[in-house]
């Protein structure tokens, strides 16, 4: 193991946000491309889970021509085990409005939304405190930038960017076709950048204190510092920031509980790695050398053996059977068939091989579905059945 | 402007406008890809994922309908990775259809069907999901119905009701498993906001919506000795039955059409043409009768612009969405309406017989001619004025059942009496015909003298365009009329209801002075009616207008005053346009209905 794979703490999402005010007019007395290139540098990847480079969607969308121009920061948070935005949005909210505003500047948006999860209407009065203290700060400084917050109502499927656009303007939150992607149509059909609420925090701290200072967290590929939802069988759960690039084997020595049997990367829609791959998964994104590199929007859900995979996989194809939009077949009827089948193995009314079939579905479902959601609910079922099949069957 | 694109698809290169989806460009090279959610009719959704291709480069497959061409792109439609996954999902689609496909009214016309016949989807592992739940079969509109069982979420239906129609009466409801095409707080279909214009049928590609279907009734009734069953024909049917009975879209089928009814054993076939050219003698009188009101009275009361009565899906649209303008409406029942009323009274003292034995039967293109015939209202003859509504798909399945050779038939004659017709009757089937007929007639009874078109063709108001307008001048009138000397009679034509809206909103907000509207539910008129022969497309609804045209250009009579058993039945029983027998079983009155 080289000594990037070992689990580093970092402290930098939580740290004071006193100073944003400072951060605020540093950027605002930079050039637009000057951000861009600092953000660019920094190699700063989406941290909802599709890992999107970030300086290349501001410049994509700042490129655009357009009168009006939207920042939306997408606080859906709807992964099961996922719970970091949350905390940011009640610790630091003022990193992610001024990341806002300077995003704004960057691309020539003057209108931003935060789009709240429904279940966090908790934290409605607060932001809205820190929202009009921002906003009153704004007009001091002269920028013209407005926040508002748009109120999910519980669908998972309304954190992908482009129904999350759809719910917004009224309409059934159903994924769009891409092309055309939102840096050209977005909400409303107008130029957007949809961040992830943890990808602004770090673009705060990039605009802090430089691109270097993050490029140096983490390893080639997979750059900075993240926040990580640890649940599960672990005796430490709770929001923890790390260096990008760990192998699973450290983090489960740092998180698990002595007996951990598999862990869940990425939640519902993400993979499930079994014990005796933890040394040759690292977490990161795609493009590594060695080994294998599983990206996540930071759910981290440890289980030991006293867990039924079985039950795992169950709850998640539960799961994905109410939260599909409904839109495409390989997602509405993929679920149910995924779902319905290995229960209907599990009675032993279809043979084992069925599984196979399924597997083969899940392959479907991959090349097919019209988003995310359905792409990504073969890493589930398919690292489970694969690694866990007797559990399925027995 | 923009350059050509160059790509391959299969190996073949090809080039292609900016903004050509890989769909497109593959059928220009006769590459035909397998949809089911597109239609052309519609916009792209692009959520059956039955169209997916191959782009080299990519990691997963791109929905052909939805994805732009991109410069020097490659790809793939029959690679192996297409044809598992393509199967596949017309296999997922299976397990949540109902297929039953032998007991189904689209048994042989189901794009699901074919593509499982195309794909040879042989054996069905996947869990069968239907029924999801307890479902009922919406059965209690007279024109449409609607099963659940056999829908696969395409939301064909649910785009034509928006796009081509604005009334949005059916919608998607819940997600994931529960995903389901639906109405307000799902209601039955009957009692909401629908038109029942039957457009969603049309656009439906399995049988998850069709038409009430009434064809062992007519059977029935044509068997029964005791019984005098009489048909009538709309304008349309006769330039869209070919397409279910062999021929290619445009072809007129008039006289085998005729031939095949009494083959069927009609006992009079007769044309609601005749009917049509009566609609314009009494529609022109009461335009003519409102103009005065408003120009020479000064009537605070009296309503312009008005609008044409024949499109009952029209109709039920105005009493959902603007019940305060019904009084703009032309009063004058719709040809098919007349003909009922007619067909018990005069028809049945002039053939001596009890009106009591008569079986009033229609071939419409249309499905919201049976709610039509289902009002109350219509019972100005006493009993109900048209007992049976059947689409021009039904009179086809009649036709095959009976087991007639249609593409051999011999042409035959209407019936007279109420049989005759003029070309102005004929393009009542298009969009614009009625606004045409109508001023052919209207125009020649206040001046004397004939529209100034060239060969009578009002050009002006023809076309697929959403919205026409034209002005006609008026000149040197006869004595009686010369109040309208001067007078720019501005008309304004919509097809479509979404275009109807259009139209209403901009009477509502005082943008337009029209003097006359016609506006026909569906798309291009009866012509593209949701009782017509499926699929139907722009490029059919061409077809079938250019034959109705063919139609009205080939007839020696072409102005509804002409009509000799018009002029004859306004002698013998009517006395006059818009007189008090007329008033009786010609005219009715609207209702107004709740907007949701």
């Amino acid at each position: 193991m080289t000594e990037s794979y070992q689990l580093k703490r970092a402290d930098f999402i939580f740290k004071n946000e006193n100073d944003w005010e400072e951060v605020m007019s540093k950027s605002f007395s930079r050039t637009p491309q000057e951000l861009i290139n600092e953000l660019i540098s920094s190699e700063l990847k989406g941290r909802g889970g599709a890992g999107f480079p970030t300086g290349l969607k501001w410049k994509l969308t700042a490129e655009v021509v357009g009168d009006t121009k939207y920042v939306i920061c997408n606080a859906d948070e709807g992964e099961p085990g996922t719970f970091k935005d949350r905390e940011i949005l009640s610790m630091v909210p003022f990193k992610v409005l001024t990341s806002m505003a300077v995003c704004g500047y960057v691309i020539g948006a003057k209108e931003g939304y935060i789009y709240l999860r429904g279940e966090y209407f908790f934290l409605l009065p607060e932001l809205n405190k820190a929202i009009s203290e921002f906003e009153y700060y704004c007009k001091e400084i002269n920028v013209d930038f407005t926040i508002r917050i748009f109120m999910g109502s519980g669908a998972y499927i309304c954190g992908e960017e482009t129904a999350l656009f759809e719910s917004m303007e009224g309409k059934r939150g159903e994924p769009r076709n891409k092309p055309p992607f939102p840096s050209d149509f977005g909400y409303l059909g107008k130029p957007t950048v949809i961040n992830n609420v943890e990808t602004l925090a770090h673009t705060y701290t990039i605009f802090k204190y430089g691109a270097k200072r993050f490029y140096d967290l983490g390893v080639q590929y997979s750059r900075g510092s993240k926040l990580f939802s640890v649940s599960g069988d672990t005796p430490k759960p709770g929001i923890y920031e790390l260096e990008l690039g760990m192998s699973l084997y450290d983090f489960v020595d740092e998180f698990g509980d002595g007996d951990t049997k598999a862990v869940q990367v990425g939640g519902a829609s993400g993979f499930l790695v079994p014990r005796k791959r933890f040394q040759e998964t690292a977490i990161g994104y795609q493009g590594k050398l060695v080994g294998i590199s599983l990206p996540t929007g930071g759910s981290m859900m440890l289980f030991n053996s006293s867990r039924s995979m079985y039950n795992v996989l169950d709850n998640y194809l539960e799961f994905f059977r109410e939260e599909s939009c409904g839109q495409c077949t390989p997602c509405r009827v993929g679920c149910q068939q995924l779902l319905k089948g290995i229960k209907a193995v599990k009675r032993g009314e279809k043979k084992t091989q069925y599984l196979d079939k399924l597997l083969r579905l899940t392959d479907t479902m991959k090349l097919t579905a019209k988003c995310g959601l359905g792409q990504s609910v073969a890493n589930s079922f398919s690292s489970i059945v694969e690694n866990f099949r007797e559990e399925m069957i027995y | 402007m923009a350059k050509k694109i160059k790509l391959s698809i299969n190996g073949i290169f090809v080039e292609v406008e900016h903004g050509t989806t890989i769909l497109d460009a593959a059928r220009q090279i006769g590459i035909l890809i397998p949809t089911l959610c597109y239609h052309k009719d519609l916009c792209i959704a692009g959520n059956c994922r039955v169209c997916m291709v191959e782009v080299a480069g990519q990691k997963r497959l791109a929905a052909a309908c939805a994805t732009p061409c991109e410069e020097e792109m490659e790809i793939y439609t029959n690679s192996l990775n297409v044809l598992h996954s393509r199967k596949q999902i017309i296999e997922l689609l299976l397990s949540e259809h109902n297929a039953d496909c032998t007991s189904c009214f689209k048994n042989g016309n189901c794009e699901l069907q074919k593509l499982s016949s195309d794909y040879k989807i042989l054996k069905q592992d996947f869990i069968r999901l239907v029924p999801l739940q307890n479902y009922t079969i919406d059965k209690l509109s007279p024109s449409i119905i609607k099963d659940d069982s056999k829908c696969i979420r395409c939301q064909r239906c649910v785009r034509t009701c928006e796009e081509l129609q604005g009334v949005n009466a059916l919608t998607v409801a819940y997600k994931g498993d529960q995903m389901k095409i639906t109405t307000f707080f799902e209601k039955p279909i009957h009692s909401v906001v629908c038109s029942t214009c039957g457009q969603c049928i049309n656009h439906c590609p399995t049988g998850a919506l069709v038409e009430r279907n009434y064809i062992e009734k007519v059977w029935d009734a044509i068997s029964d000795k005791t019984k005098h069953v009489i048909v009538q024909t709309a304008p349309a049917v006769r330039v869209g039955l070919g397409e279910e009975l062999g021929f290619e879209p445009g072809k007129r089928v008039t006289g085998k059409m005729v031939a095949a009814l009494k083959r069927l054993g009609f006992d009079a076939v007769m044309d609601t043409d005749f009917t049509a050219d009566l609609t314009i003698m009494e529609e022109g009188t009461e335009l003519l009768m409102r103009l005065k009101a408003a120009l020479v009275d000064h009537d605070p009361e009296v309503k312009l612009p008005m609008a044409t009565s024949c499109s009952p899906g029209w109709i039920k649209y105005i009493e959902h969405m603007y019940p305060e303008y019904l009084g703009h409406l032309s009063t004058c029942k719709s040809p098919q309406q007349m003909f009922g009323a007619l067909a018990k009274t005069y028809y049945a003292k002039a053939r001596n017989l009890d009106p009591e034995t008569i079986v009033s039967v229609s071939i419409m293109p249309c499905t919201a001619k049976k709610f039509e015939a289902n009002r109350p209202e219509m019972h100005d003859s006493g009993f109900r004025d048209v007992d049976y509504v059947l689409t021009t798909r039904e009179l086809a399945i009649m036709i095959k059942q009976a087991g007639l050779d249609f593409l051999k038939m011999e042409d035959a004659h209407f019936d007279r009496l109420m049989g005759e017709s003029t070309g102005a009757a004929v393009i009542f089937g298009a969009t614009g015909g009625v606004m045409e007929a109508a001023l052919r007639t209207a125009y020649e009874l206040v001046t004397g003298r004939d529209v100034p078109f060239e060969n009578l063709n009002i050009t002006p108001v023809r076309g697929m365009e959403g919205i026409k307008e034209a002005s006609l001048k008026i000149e040197n009138p006869l004595e009686q009329w010369a109040f309208l000397d001067g007078v720019e009679l501005k008309c304004a034509v919509a097809h479509g209801l979404v275009n109807a809206k259009k139209v209403m909103d901009s009477i509502r907000t005082g943008e337009s002075n029209y003097h006359f509207i016609e506006i026909m539910a569906c798309p291009g008129g009866c012509l593209g009616g949701g009782g017509q022969p499926i699929p139907t497309s722009p490029e059919i609804r061409r077809k079938r207008a250019e034959a109705i045209y063919a139609e009205d250009t080939g007839m020696t009579l072409r102005k509804s005053h002409q009509n000799p058993e018009v002029i004859k039945i306004y002698k013998d029983f009517l006395e006059s346009p818009g007189g008090e027998k007329s008033h009786h079983l010609l005219h009715t009155h609207y209702t107004a209905r709740e907007r949701f």
